[in-house]
């Protein structure tokens, strides 16, 4: 059990937080043809658009209402009008997501008010989905803002009451902690049932690196209008991340979909849990080609539990991607040494260590001394260096290696895959520092032991 | 915001662009409302900082919430010979509470945090769009701050809501002027003391002209601001003259110490060989003409017949490869005519460059470098850059990382000559090092692999059609 503290200091030192907006502009990227448009001065978009075009190496449509002084203490209602229009009439998206930003929550604009009106006046917008989400930035963190837009959503675009059920429909509501190579991992899985799955929102249409035929301005691929608005005709709503309970239960309470949240979905255990899910909600075996992954990992987890146990891993994220890979470490043998979050959300108490600390990289950079490996986004380079400790990047952004959106954490395949990177890495530093210091490391004992048995067989 | 300093900035005469425009076209300056909804660029905190963050030695302290440093710090490529403190971010990450009762009780208190740990020469805070607004001030808590830690804590002013990029890096060279130009001694000073303004030392380009700057023996006793440490800057006024590398970029110091301490400055670049070579000649014109002895002139005459040469020496085998080749040429911060230039001497020839950020000077050189044929954009919607790669009409495209996608989509040849690069293209190596990675880009053998349909899909076609 671990306790959450705050590391209450006035001086925030080397974020590791990212603003709501932009995990909402992320939620928003995943949908079909949509335009995400920040709320906010010109500035807090551009810094965003960098931010995501480094980390996924992609054009990254994301626009502004462009407020300056004068507007926002007039307030927003006019920069928001001309912005939809304007981004109607050049680019024509499906869905214009907007998220206010804190310049706009401090004025106090009435969000919902204004795109009521803005309804009222415009007819000519009546094809374009307009969702609005509210997402101070002096507020929360990324995976919060990501969750409100997915509410904001299926508030704005699910019709309420219960469709006409369809079996082995699944909703997906995959957490901001999962990559686009995740959610395609995930909506495959369901495929072996017989399950069609339909993710919200579908970054593995959009942001999954490919080439279209055409210049898009508006997001490449992702969730569909018509797939949205079947939301509430599901058997079944798979939330993966704690975080992605709110808009579950909202899809729930709206359209009477059942729903389970799976804090996580990497690991052995976790991951039985969700194949047994689908087991049970499609009626069906599982498959012969599942057994095997399963089968797979559980080899992979035998052959690398040796360079886990004792191991002392430092781990900075979000919440819900520390608690994913903060419990498949300790899983593996592995020791949390140290783990700081970007706030106090459910779940992080579960943690298997005494102290969770809410804070930045440098508080990271602190209590990661002594670790044997650290955990956390590219942004955790500068600390791994002063530290001479290597560092495993996950989450976003990471901007200093190719392939991000491509990483697969999660389902057995995915496991076995994170599980031998991790392994290779704590082996490798196990090589290096034992030439240094001039004799063998314990994990290459164990190393020669396996082979030795393995000789001997 | 002092509206005071705004309106300042705003009728700067030493800005080329503002002198090109009339008395009312100039009062607007460049306040140019931006139009929702199809808006690019940072605005005038992110142009601060990008002034500003070079500075290697001082802790830059972000009053805001976390927007505005969690989702960009550490992302530039400004190098240091020296001290890292410049690449920790430091940030008030203003919560609720704060934006309702005010947060200047935190920022004082956030500033001897900083202090305390890492021992700086001198805090520099930036203002951001909340506090400005909720009337945080932030001026009178640098004052107090610098009262009770005995160190400058220096106010950089330019919330983003205030403008643009290109106004937070005027507003940065006032902050500068105000509070740090002149308020130290330097240790040493010598004839040949020359300052640059504008040059930040992205991916170590300072270090590329140094040395040919000292090779002459000019002493570069301050940049402002790559790799700059604190006290260079403070005393920077006793230099004897000043380069300013960009125009648009904080020209007001130059014009302003020109004015304050009698100081000369010219403007120059770095990029492409004649550039280059004219860079030093008129530093050394400006600081003989400033009392240097004149046997600098020789002495630089002598650097540069020794650079060219060998810069073409090596530039000589590319000619072949490139020659011919079409280049469509964006470029934000790096001066269009320099490359344009540069890329006509290897025989390529420039389809078209854009002049958005370019004054009425640089558009009538480009047109003399380029001729009559010149296609200069002024906007260049990304639909439009598309449709003209995939028509085949450049052979590669160099522009900024916003635009890379369109290109290499399109499966045309790119090379990023913006500040996010990780090559170094100044002086008289770097135009050998763009020259090279234009041709390493140009011949790799990607191109035609990638270009090439699927089996299945170029054996459907003739049946298709036929
Ligand atoms: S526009 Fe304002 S709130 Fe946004 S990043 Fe710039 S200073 Fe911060």
């Amino acid at each position: 059990m671990a306790h959450v503290v705050n590391a209450r200091k006035q001086c925030t030192v080397n974020p590791l937080k990212m603003s709501q907006p932009l995990g909402g502009a992320l939620a928003f990227l995943g949908i079909e043809n949509s335009m995400p448009l920040f709320h906010g001065s010109q500035g807090c978009t551009a810094f965003g658009m960098v931010l995501l075009v480094r980390h996924f190496r992609e054009s990254i449509p994301l626009q502004t209402t462009a407020m300056n002084e004068a507007t926002t203490i007039l307030g927003g209602y006019e920069n928001l009008e001309e912005a939809i229009l304007t981004i109607h009439k050049k680019n024509t998206p499906a869905l214009i997501g907007i998220c206010s930003t804190g310049l706009t929550e401090t004025k106090g604009d009435d969000g919902a008010g204004y795109m009521k009106l803005i309804r009222q006046r415009h007819p000519e917008l009546a094809d374009t989905a307009l969702v609005y989400a509210s997402t101070p930035d002096y507020k929360g963190c990324f995976q919060d803002g990501y969750a409100a837009a997915c509410s904001a959503i299926i508030e704005t675009m699910v019709p309420q009451g219960p469709g006409a059920r369809r079996e082995r429909l699944l909703n997906l509501l995959p957490g901001c902690h999962l990559t686009p190579g995740d959610v395609e991992a995930i909506k495959e899985t369901a495929a072996l049932f017989g399950c069609e799955m339909t993710a919200l929102p579908d970054l593995s249409g959009s942001l999954d690196g490919h080439v279209a035929d055409h210049f898009t301005p508006t997001s490449l691929g992702g969730t569909t209008q018509e797939a949205i608005a079947q939301l509430g005709a599901a058997q079944h709503t798979i939330a993966i991340g704690e975080h992605m309970r709110g808009p579950a239960e909202l899809l729930q309470q709206r359209c009477g979909v059942p729903c389970t949240v799976l804090p996580r979905l990497t690991g052995l255990l976790p991951c039985d849990a969700f194949v047994a899910l689908l087991a049970e909600l499609s009626g069906k075996e599982v498959p012969q080609s599942l057994r095997r992954e399963r089968s797979r990992l559980v080899d992979a987890m035998l052959d690398g539990h040796f360079f886990f146990g004792g191991q002392r891993i430092a781990i900075a994220a979000e919440p819900d991607l520390l608690i994913a890979l903060g419990h498949f470490m300790a899983e593996m043998g592995a020791t949390l040494h140290a783990a700081v979050t970007t706030s106090d959300a459910p779940g992080l108490a579960g943690l298997p260590m005494d102290q969770v600390l809410v804070g930045d990289l440098a508080d990271f950079e602190q209590h990661a001394a002594g670790a044997d490996l650290l955990v956390t986004h590219a942004h955790g380079r500068q600390a791994a260096q002063r530290l001479g400790v290597p560092l495993f990047r996950v989450g976003i952004p990471i901007f200093d290696r190719l392939g991000a959106a491509h990483a697969v954490h999660v389902g057995y395949r995915g496991t076995m895959t994170l599980l031998f990177a991790l392994a290779n890495m704590l082996l490798e530093s196990h090589d290096t520092n034992a030439h240094r210091h001039g004799h063998p490391a314990p994990v290459q004992d164990t190393d020669n032991h396996a082979r030795e048995n393995l000789a001997t067989c | 915001m002092h509206s005071a300093t705004l309106d300042e900035v705003f009728q700067e005469p030493g800005c080329a662009k503002n002198q090109a425009k009339n008395a009312t076209e100039r009062k607007k300056g460049c306040t140019k409302a931006l139009k929702p909804g199809a808006a690019a660029g940072g605005c005038a905190f992110d142009g601060a900082k990008i002034a500003l963050q070079p500075v290697t030695d001082v802790v830059h302290l972000v009053h805001g919430p976390i927007a505005c440093e969690g989702n960009s710090w550490d992302n530039r490529h400004a190098a240091s010979s020296g001290p890292m403190l410049y690449r920790t971010g430091f940030t008030t990450d203003m919560g609720e509470l704060d934006v309702i009762y005010g947060a200047e009780k935190r920022l004082f208190r956030a500033i001897a945090e900083a202090i305390a740990k890492y021992d700086p020469p001198a805090v520099f805070v930036y203002q951001t769009c909340i506090p400005a607004l909720i009337g945080d001030d932030l001026e009178a808590v640098c004052k107090a701050a610098t009262a009770k830690h005995g160190r400058p804590v220096i106010p950089i002013d330019a919330p983003g809501f205030a403008g643009s990029k290109n106004l937070g890096n005027k507003l940065a060279g006032e902050a500068l002027l105000r509070y740090v130009i002149g308020t130290e001694e330097p240790e040493i000073t010598t004839p040949y003391d020359l300052n640059l303004i504008g040059e930040y030392n992205l991916s170590g380009e300072l270090w590329q002209v140094k040395p040919l700057f000292e090779a002459a023996g000019i002493r570069i006793a301050a940049c402002i601001s790559g790799d700059a440490r604190y006290r260079d800057i403070a005393s920077c006024h006793r230099s004897r003259a000043n380069m300013l590398v960009c125009s648009k970029a904080m020209v007001n110091i130059a014009r302003k110490m020109q004015e304050r301490y009698g100081m000369p400055y010219f403007e120059g670049s770095f990029y492409g060989i004649g550039d280059m070579s004219d860079t030093l000649r008129q530093s050394a014109q400006l600081l003989v003409s400033q009392g240097a002895p004149d046997d600098l002139l020789e002495r630089t005459a002598a650097v540069i017949q020794k650079e060219e040469q060998r810069a073409w020496a090596r530039l000589e085998p590319y000619r072949e490869h490139l020659a011919g080749k079409r280049v469509l040429l964006i470029t934000g911060g790096v001066k269009s005519w320099s490359v344009v230039a540069a890329l006509q001497e290897m025989g390529m020839v420039v389809i078209g460059t854009s002049v958005k950020k370019s004054t009425e000077e640089d558009k009538a050189r480009i047109l003399e470098i380029m001729g009559e044929q010149a296609h200069m954009f002024e906007e260049l919607s990304p639909r439009e850059m598309d449709r003209m790669l995939r028509d085949a009409q450049a052979d590669i495209m160099l522009s900024g990382g916003r635009s890379q996608f369109v290109a290499l989509k399109a499966k045309v040849p790119w090379l990023d000559i913006n500040q996010e690069r990780h090559h170094a293209y100044a002086g008289y190596d770097g135009m050998v090092n763009l020259v090279a990675q234009i041709h390493h880009t140009l011949s790799n053998p990607i191109w035609q692999q990638v270009r090439e349909p699927a089996p299945w899909e170029s054996s459907a076609k003739p049946a298709a059609e036929g």
